[in-house]
């Protein structure tokens, strides 16, 4: 009964969602304040509506009712309660709730939190982001409905995928698509702005929250998504360019891009027309992803089942909303205003260089994904493009932005002076120069150019401090002083300078984990030891344990540093029973900011086992990095500028900060 | 500079990088894309030794043998033609004789595949999609074999 309501919700959501696309944009155009107010009552109905239905579906979950077909395709009774629940998103039908969830949900916060929004854009971003639901609503009824019913029922269920019985199902995909999802909020900002044909500093204002809002969780998601990878799959490695990885990354990088090109818009009203293309671009990413991923068209972990009617139905969603809202731009845009100008060497000319190698940068990796698809389809040949293809692109791209980055907070607006920012830095810089210098010297070996990579690390990491040094003026006024001006000053300073240096971290980690790192493979028999790291493992053998719904063979090493024994280390291989599947559990040891990583392979003749032991160093800089540009995405948010809900008795406030920070 | 001068400039600047970004993917394209071969193409096409393939089909019943240390030999079928492969490293989990893989590699000078990667299926319910597709079209595979290799 539970799951008929549930499925009967879906529908009326459906209904709902269909009013909500046509009557508040007639309102918005006539005038009808009765019309567009509608659009805040329906987008909340529409939301608890969906969300009875998630609760539902997630109901037939938790009680294991196998009557419910994708309940039993992806559940066991016998499987952990956490897993029960995070279960639910581990199945396609089952994902693109959770998608339509957060959708109506981003829907729902723009309703609540849009109170001084004026009335006919809030009905009329309300309507846009109602014909996203209604698309994805057909889409789940029509062809992946996660409500059908099984006569008559089976005892048992089939089980979840094993690499999915992992707290990382609980965490990655809503992190995921709270990003991805939330960047159609830009989009609906956009082309509401497109059909009002008017668009200000104002629009930049209030598209900038949920903006950034986005671009932090979906910065959270990837980085959840690549440790989930690293730690689970047993390959060592945290990044592997597959199109499942690029589909979510492409969307950050514009999105990153995005963040930008708004705060030129905000505070110069420059960069309109290409900020409203971008924010197109990025959620029209975001639907490519959605389509590359859950199409089928891709072989990977995250293809649960290949439909081609699902592959289809996406695909039109996919070119009405990207061809529609790209017509409505070659329509509109000409129509908008072209805003302020500005000299080349200044924070906008600093914005303007991020945001093209960023674009370029995104157009290069979407080639690298979309190209082996198109020439399948259109020859029949198979190719494929791996990780050195964007390594040798993306990243050569990418490397002047790292040295660009500490620069551009330090330049005025309008008119910048480069050569004051040079001597500014220049300090920053050799002292990232020798910082690289000592950590090459550490770690013992290594490439030449390393010293380079890891300087380029701490260049954005000294770059940020570099920023709130000057901003502070430390250097004049003393350290009393110096931090009583940094307390006076706007969050989102701070936001800046710490995501800048979450950025630098992440490089850092990258460079010292490939270029520094070590990989073993070897036969081990008990008693044999390996050295990785400066540290020695020594294999104890063998031992078979019971899970819940697996048995394991579990390997036991000893880490031991100069002969005395620090750590034991449980690497295993598991046999999960419903599915007769094994996984790989891979052991980990971690030393500060460094790993130990050691993975089983095939046991041999006499007694051995192949064992695969790398050893990483930094390489937690590499989500830690990621975790610090999302602090810094939150700092930034927590700005008292950017609550747009904010009550109205707070305008001079805001006022006084915006002329505060000019 | 005047102000005609300076936006040229700027635009200059932003179209050589974005030509720098286009030879670079045209170099990178030349130089690390792999195609990917089944066995019975190998006979009729010649792939120099050196030149990065992928190989993909059926590990051949039998023939997976363990050499020293982690080094593994097996053969790649595809019912038509046959290539010994060798591989060193760790074999994913769902590798088995009869099962669907995917390897990455060059030959050597003795026209031995000398792969550096091997995958298998994902999951249990497909294997690598460009195997499956091409053992239909040469009528290879069958529903009820696959179902019954679960």
């Amino acid at each position: 009964m539970i799951v008929e309501i549930g499925h009967y919700a879906l529908v009326l959501a459906l209904a709902a969602a269909l009013i909500l696309a046509i009557l508040p944009v007639i309102g918005a155009r006539r005038g009808d304040a009765a019309m567009m107010a509608l659009a805040t009552t329906g987008t909340l109905a529409t939301f608890w509506l969906v969300a009875l239905s998630f609760a539902a579906l997630t109901w037939a979950y938790v009680v294991s009712d196998f009557s419910v077909r994708n309940v039993w395709e992806n559940s066991h009774s016998l499987m952990p309660l956490i897993y029960k629940y995070s279960g639910v998103w581990g199945n396609h039908e089952g994902s693109m709730m959770l998608w339509l969830l957060i959708l109506v949900f981003f829907s729902a916060l723009v309703a609540v939190f849009g109170r001084n929004l004026p009335d006919s854009l809030k009905a009329n971003v309300l309507a846009v982001q109602a014909w996203i639901t209604a698309a994805f609503l057909l889409f789940i009824l029509l062809t992946s409905n996660p409500f059908l019913r099984l006569d008559p029922a089976p005892a048992e269920g089939q089980d979840l995928n094993p690499v999915l019985q992992d707290f990382g199902l609980a965490v990655h995909p809503p992190l995921l698509y709270l990003g991805y999802v939330g960047f159609s909020v830009c989009f609906s900002f956009a082309v509401a702005a497109l059909i009002e044909g008017r668009i200000d500093a104002a629009w930049a204002r209030w598209v900038r929250p949920w903006t950034l809002g986005a671009w932090t969780f979906l910065t959270a998601g990837i980085a959840m998504g690549s440790y989930w990878a690293y730690y689970e799959l047993g390959w060592g490695g945290w990044w592997f360019w597959d199109p499942v990885e690029n589909a979510s990354f492409m969307p950050w990088l514009a999105g990153t891009a995005l963040l930008h090109s708004a705060l030129v818009m905000e505070k110069r009203e420059a960069l309109k027309i290409w900020t409203v293309l971008l924010a197109i671009m990025t959620f029209s990413l975001s639907l490519l992803g959605t389509f590359l991923v859950r199409s089928g068209v891709l072989t990977s972990v995250h293809a649960f089942a290949t439909d081609p009617t699902r592959g289809i139905f996406i695909l039109c969603i996919l070119a009405i909303f990207i061809g529609g809202a790209f017509i409505l731009f070659a329509w509109r845009a000409p129509m908008l205003k072209a805003g302020g100008l500005f000299a080349p060497i200044s924070r906008e000319g600093a914005l303007v260089l991020n945001n093209l190698i960023l674009t370029v940068a995104t157009a290069t990796v979407l080639i690298g994904t979309l190209y082996p698809l198109i020439l399948e389809t259109l020859t029949g040949e198979k190719i494929s493009v791996g990780a050195p293809f964007f390594n040798m692109t993306f990243g050569l791209l990418m490397l002047p932005l790292l040295v660009a980055v500490p620069f551009g907070p330090l330049l005025a607006w309008k008119r910048g002076d480069l050569l004051g920012a040079l001597q500014r830095l220049y300090l920053f810089a050799a002292l990232a120069l020798v910082a690289g210098l000592v950590f090459y010297y550490v770690q013992n070996g290594g490439p030449v150019m390393a010293i380079f990579g890891l300087a380029l690390g701490f260049w954005g990491m000294f770059g940020a401090v570099a920023d709130l040094w000057y901003r502070g003026n430390f250097s004049k006024v003393g350290l009393v002083v110096g931090f009583r001006r940094l307390a006076g000053l706007p969050r989102s300073v701070f936001g800046t300078a710490i995501a800048h240096f979450g950025l630098g971290v992440t490089v850092l980690g990258i460079f010292s984990a490939t270029l520094f790192g070590t990989e073993t493979v070897v036969e081990m028999k008990p008693r044999a030891t390996v050295d990785a790291g400066g540290y020695s493992l020594t294999f104890d053998g063998m031992r078979e344990a019971v899970g819940p719904n697996f048995t394991e063979e579990r390997g036991h090493f000893t880490v031991s540093r100069g002969g005395v024994a620090i750590a034991d280390v449980w690497s295993s291989k598991r046999l999960y029973t419903a599915r007769r599947m094994p996984t790989t559990e891979a052991g980990i040891q971690t030393f500060g900011l460094s790993q130990l990583y050691v993975s089983l392979g095939d046991p041999m003749e006499g007694g051995g086992i192949v064992v695969r032991i790398w050893w990483k160093p930094f390489i937690l800089c590499i989500w830690g990095g990621a975790l610090i540009m999302m602090a810094g995405g939150f700092v930034s948010l927590s700005d008292r500028r950017l609550r747009v809900g904010a009550p109205s008795r707070k305008a001079k406030t805001v006022k006084a900060t915006l002329e505060a920070a000019e | 500079m005047t102000r005609k001068q300076k936006r040229l400039a700027v635009i200059a600047g932003g179209m050589s990088f974005i030509i720098v970004a286009v030879l670079l993917v045209m170099f990178a394209f030349s130089q690390s894309v792999a195609y990917f071969f089944m066995p019975a193409d190998l006979a009729k096409t010649d792939v120099k030794p050196g030149t990065r393939i992928r190989l993909g089909g059926l590990v051949a019943e039998g023939s997976v043998k363990r050499g020293q240390g982690s080094t593994v030999s097996f053969t790649v079928t595809d019912g038509t033609g046959n290539v010994p492969v060798s591989y060193t490293g760790i074999l994913p989990d769902l590798f088995r004789e009869g099962q669907g893989v995917v390897t990455e590699g060059t030959f050597d000078a003795a026209h031995n595949f000398v792969a550096d990667s091997v995958l298998a299926k994902h999951d249990e319910n497909y294997m690598p999609k460009e195997v499956a597709d091409r053992l239909k079209a040469d009528g290879v595979w069958n529903e009820g074999k696959g179902a019954a290799s679960q």
